[in-house]
């Protein structure tokens, strides 16, 4: 049992996925029925997990793959946490595509790849070691592949080529660098503060390895310079986008590097290797880039994704301070960022469906008209400002604070300048959202009678937003991604 | 009973049983399916058999007729012909079921397809498990010569002058090993491999004989530069010949090379770097060449190029733990068999849905034929060695020996060409989503054709989870 719970998680989206594939468009109770019941089943499932493994239970399954190595899905707490980030937003993304997706062609592909999508997303979570990660992560790039072209425009093929020419490219340096760190240390297991330290490696190898390995889940993360597949990929659906960025792709190059930090070198080691002042630089500098490059975005979509860059090097920047109190602020932003850009990515998506509004300059008076949806953008977006008391206060504070920590007052500048930035390209969206008179018409309004759009619409960013609501009123409350996220910095450096 | 059947003559049968169904296939025309097909199901029963019968028993001889050499005949199978002759029988039941719908509606070529087809599958069986350097070459001969008469069942222009150059090429390469053979038996006064192995020690008497069988069999292979006929005559067969032409033939003389390799181990640095040389070039030029291609068919026969290089990285990388880079390579090879097969079935059915093979007209095959597609981008992951597949179980292990002896150009050619090989594979996929200018006629296509590609290509995939039960068979064999 302990060793097959984590493969029933994965089968729990892997399998409904499966069937989907083989229904005929038309079954659409059917299909809803398997996707919000695998979704469920899952989170059932890893809520038994997570009791268990605060009884101390050990969740293990492992499959030999190659010579000397296994396939490993191992539930600890940092992938239980990522696992539940995909998990729920998994459940509410479902939830909002049904409606989303209601009328249009392809859906049983659509969700068909939309499951398979969570399961390599869930198995990257809990993967192992190196081997397992590399097999999720390189899976997880081909299951997006045809969500990013899904509408099969011209765009949307341009855009899955450039999607791909990056994640592969991405994917082939993480295989160099795995393969190249086995070949010295004949062990690629996930273990607290790293396997490395104290084999008498070269410590120029080592640098070289880390350069490699980060790069190559840094194109997911989307850092500077191999961020520009994600602008593109904007031609997706909503819910993709939503996905892709909230959960999915750019979580699994953040959850990558802080895997890579602290489970595979150790963040002490990796800090005397000095490495990670490079990565937090280029970490700062993406931060600054994406959110001067969001400023200048009209089309809303295209704003929100320079903003996600700008946001998920948070997570990097507090890995790389390598400092307990800004570990604790990166990955507490790992799941902050999840649920306040899922509701940005929610809202945008239901201007488009409802309005007909894609672009910034379009958004006049839109809060009069939908209230609810903007009004959970209004809070999101205060949310990425990092204005107290929502939670990426919460997240900046451990981030400035872990920074003065350990002497990288810099650090703190680039934080202020990022919030300044942030506030600079949301507010004026909410303020002629709210403020200025809405327009004679809508450039393609569809009418839902008396409600501002459809439910299973509505309903998802509602919740995603309370949810970051409640975590920034109640942070300190047990339970809490905070809470979460304290006990697993406290394992990831020497006692 | 069960006695009976572990220790019936497996091995003969894996050869008879196809010749048999060939022969029947030719006698009784107008039911060559039917008899084609059980006898395909027949000679992959008695392959898996043999499979079975060295898994659990070892290595095995067989002497035919009872007379031992030198005299008679002597079959042999370990570990890697086992794995060889299974290798044979998963594709070649695909291809069996694939071509039966696949050529229903034209009877004319099913009576030739089918006597051709299982004497095919007949060659490579005794191939796989010749004990002496003649019968290899008796095998190999008629494996080359049955292959080109399948080429040119098409029977129009361009495929019957790639069938012609193939057969020019076949049997230059087949003389080349010929002169070799002879050239040993001339000095050492044996054929068998085993007594060649102890007699012959290296100097001039080992290596110009050799280099001869060697040259040959590069030629057959289709190694850069040596590939030339390989594209027109893989790309313009019908589908399921493709298959078996790209996925087993070519394994046939790369199984030839080995086998003579370990052997005979020759020495010296020069040779193994040169073959590698050679496989990274095949690699490089084969998926540059497969990038630029507009048709489909040419694009996957360009993409065999490519990856038959692979295959030869093994030998510069071969000094230091050998079963890793041998392993690696022959793990490749087999994965390559199932996943090239799944590619050209899969390229049939678009063909024949479309009428066409233009990639940049594949208008939306997405969603009219989403099987096809789905073994389409499967094989092709397993060809891009991206995990879970076989081919990444061969290149991880490849990979490995190459950055443990820090022998980094060859790794480097490995990674560039896994780039190159899912660039090739996504412009297909991508072509696939859109909508094309131009309209087509579509034409059904029977889902047994669509099921058996998948099949194969979930086979390719499924590969990359049971290396660990695999390789061991090869355990004893390589050097």
């Amino acid at each position: 049992m302990n060793a097959w719970l984590p493969l029933m998680v994965l089968a729990s989206s892997l399998v409904p996925g499966m069937i989907i594939f083989m229904l005929p468009e038309k079954a659409v109770a059917l299909r809803t029925t398997l996707n919000l019941g695998g979704a469920v089943l899952k989170i059932v499932l890893l809520v038994l997990m997570m009791i268990g493994v605060f009884h101390g239970v050990e969740y293990e399954f492992r499959l030999p793959l190659v010579p000397g190595l296994d396939f490993v899905l191992h539930a600890d707490a940092l992938s239980l946490m990522f696992v539940n980030l995909s998990a729920v937003l998994w459940l509410a993304t479902t939830v909002y595509a049904i409606g989303y997706l209601e009328g249009s062609p392809h859906r049983s592909r659509f969700f068909g790849y939309f499951s398979l999508c969570v399961t390599a997303t869930v198995g990257l979570a809990m993967a192992g070691n190196l081997l397992t990660f590399l097999v999720f992560y390189e899976a997880l790039t081909l299951t997006t592949y045809p969500l990013v072209v899904h509408r099969g425009t011209e765009a949307a093929r341009k855009a899955g080529r450039s999607y791909l020419a990056h994640t592969l490219f991405g994917g082939v340096l993480l295989l160099a660098g795995t393969v190249w760190l086995y070949s010295l240390t004949g062990t690629l297991e996930f273990v607290d503060r790293g396997f490395i330290a104290g084999r008498g490696i070269d410590p120029d190898v080592l640098r070289m390895i880390f350069a490699v390995l980060i790069l190559g889940v840094g194109v997911k993360a989307a850092i500077l310079p191999l961020h520009g597949w994600l602008p593109q990929a904007m031609v997706a659906p909503a819910p993709v986008s939503a996905l892709l960025h909230a959960v999915a792709v750019v979580k699994a190059g953040a959850f990558g590097i802080v895997r890579i930090v602290f489970d595979v070198f150790g963040v002490e080691f990796a800090a005397s290797l000095g490495v990670t002042l490079p990565l937090a630089i280029l970490a700062a500098v993406t931060i600054i880039y994406a959110s001067t490059r969001a400023l200048f975005q009209d089309d809303l979509k295209r704003r929100l994704a320079f903003s996600t860059v700008s946001q998920v090097s948070y997570i990097t920047l507090g890995v790389a301070i390598a400092g307990p109190i800004a570990t604790i602020g990166g990955l507490v932003h790992l799941v902050h960022q999840g649920f306040m850009k899922i509701t940005l990515f929610f809202c945008a998506g239901n201007f488009a469906e409802t309005l007909g509004v894609h672009k910034v300059s379009e958004m006049r008076g839109i809060g009069r008209r939908m209230p609810w949806t903007m009004g959970a953008f209004t809070l999101a977006a205060f949310g990425m400002i990092g204005a107290p008391p929502m939670v990426g206060f919460i997240s900046k504070w451990y981030l400035g604070l872990g920074a003065l920590e350990v002497g990288q007052d810099w650090a703190v500048l680039v934080l202020a300048g990022s919030s300044l930035l942030n506030a600079a390209y949301f507010l004026p969206i909410l303020r002629t959202a709210w403020f200025d008179p809405p327009p004679e018409s809508w450039p393609e309004e569809r009418s839902f009678g008396r409600k501002e759009t459809a439910w299973a619409l509505l309903i998802p960013p509602v919740m995603t937003v309370a949810a970051t609501l409640s975590w920034g009123l109640f942070a300190s409350m047990p339970g809490t991604p905070l809470d979460w996220v304290q006990f697993i910095a406290a394992r990831k450096y020497a006692p | 009973m069960t006695d009976w059947l572990a220790e019936a003559p497996w091995m003969l049968l894996a050869i008879a049983l196809p010749l048999l169904g060939a022969l029947l296939a030719f006698l009784r025309p107008h039911r060559a399916a039917m008899i084609g097909l059980i006898g395909a199901f027949m000679s992959a029963g008695a392959a898996l058999a043999v499979l079975l019968q060295v898994v659990f028993g070892g290595p095995r001889q067989y002497e035919v007729g009872g007379w031992g050499a030198p005299l008679g005949i002597n079959l042999w199978a370990d570990g890697l012909s086992a794995m060889m002759l299974a290798m044979t029988a998963v594709v070649g039941t695909a291809v069996s079921i694939y071509a039966r719908v696949y050529l229903a509606d034209s009877p004319n070529k099913v009576r030739r397809f089918w006597p051709l087809w299982l004497f095919t599958w007949a060659a490579l069986n005794a191939l796989f498990q010749a004990a002496d350097v003649f019968n290899l070459y008796v095998t190999l001969e008629l494996l080359g010569l049955s292959a080109v008469a399948l080429v040119a069942l098409t029977g129009t222009g361009p495929a019957l002058w790639g069938a012609m150059r193939y057969l020019l090429v076949s049997l230059l390469g087949s003389l080349a090993y010929l002169v070799g053979v002879v050239l040993l038996y001339h000095l050492h006064g044996t054929l068998d491999l085993t007594l060649l192995g102890e007699r012959a020690d290296g100097g001039l008497a080992l290596a110009i004989p050799l280099g001869a069988m060697i040259a040959g069999l590069l030629l057959k292979i289709g190694l850069f530069p040596f590939h030339v006929w390989l594209p027109p005559a893989h790309g313009s067969a019908r589908a399921p010949v493709s298959a078996v032409l790209s996925g087993l033939v070519v394994k046939g003389a790369f199984y030839l090379l080995l086998r003579l390799w370990f052997t005979f181990s020759p020495e010296g640095e020069g040779l193994p770097i040169l073959l590698g040389s050679l496989g990274a070039f095949a690699v490089f030029w084969g998926s540059i060449q497969a990038l630029r291609q507009e048709r489909l068919k040419l694009l996957v026969a360009y993409s065999t190029v490519a990856q038959l290089g692979y295959l030869f990285i093994a030998f510069p990388l071969a000094g230091m733990d050998p079963a890793l880079a041998w392993g690696g390579s022959i793990y490749l090879a087999v994965s390559h068999a199932l996943a090239k097969g799944a590619m050209f079935l899969a390229a049939g059915s678009i063909m024949m849905q479309g009428g066409h093979d233009e990639i940049a007209e594949l208008d939306r095959v997405v969603d009219r034929m989403p099987l096809s597609l789905a073994a389409f981008a499967l094989a092709g992951i397993s060809l891009a060695g991206l995990p879970p597949s076989g081919g990444f179980v061969g290149k991880w292990m490849l990979l490995q020996s190459a950055m443990a002896q820090g022998l980094w150009p060859w790794a480097l050619v490995m990674i560039v060409g896994g780039v190159l090989t899912a660039s090739y594979v996504f412009r297909v996929l991508g072509f696939a989503f859109t909508r094309s200018p131009h309209a087509h006629e579509s034409h059904n296509v029977p889902h047994t054709m669509e099921w058996t590609a998948l099949l194969l290509a979930l086979g390719a995939v499924l590969l990359g989870f049971v290396a660990p039960w695999a390789l061991p068979l090869l355990d004893g064999v390589l050097p």
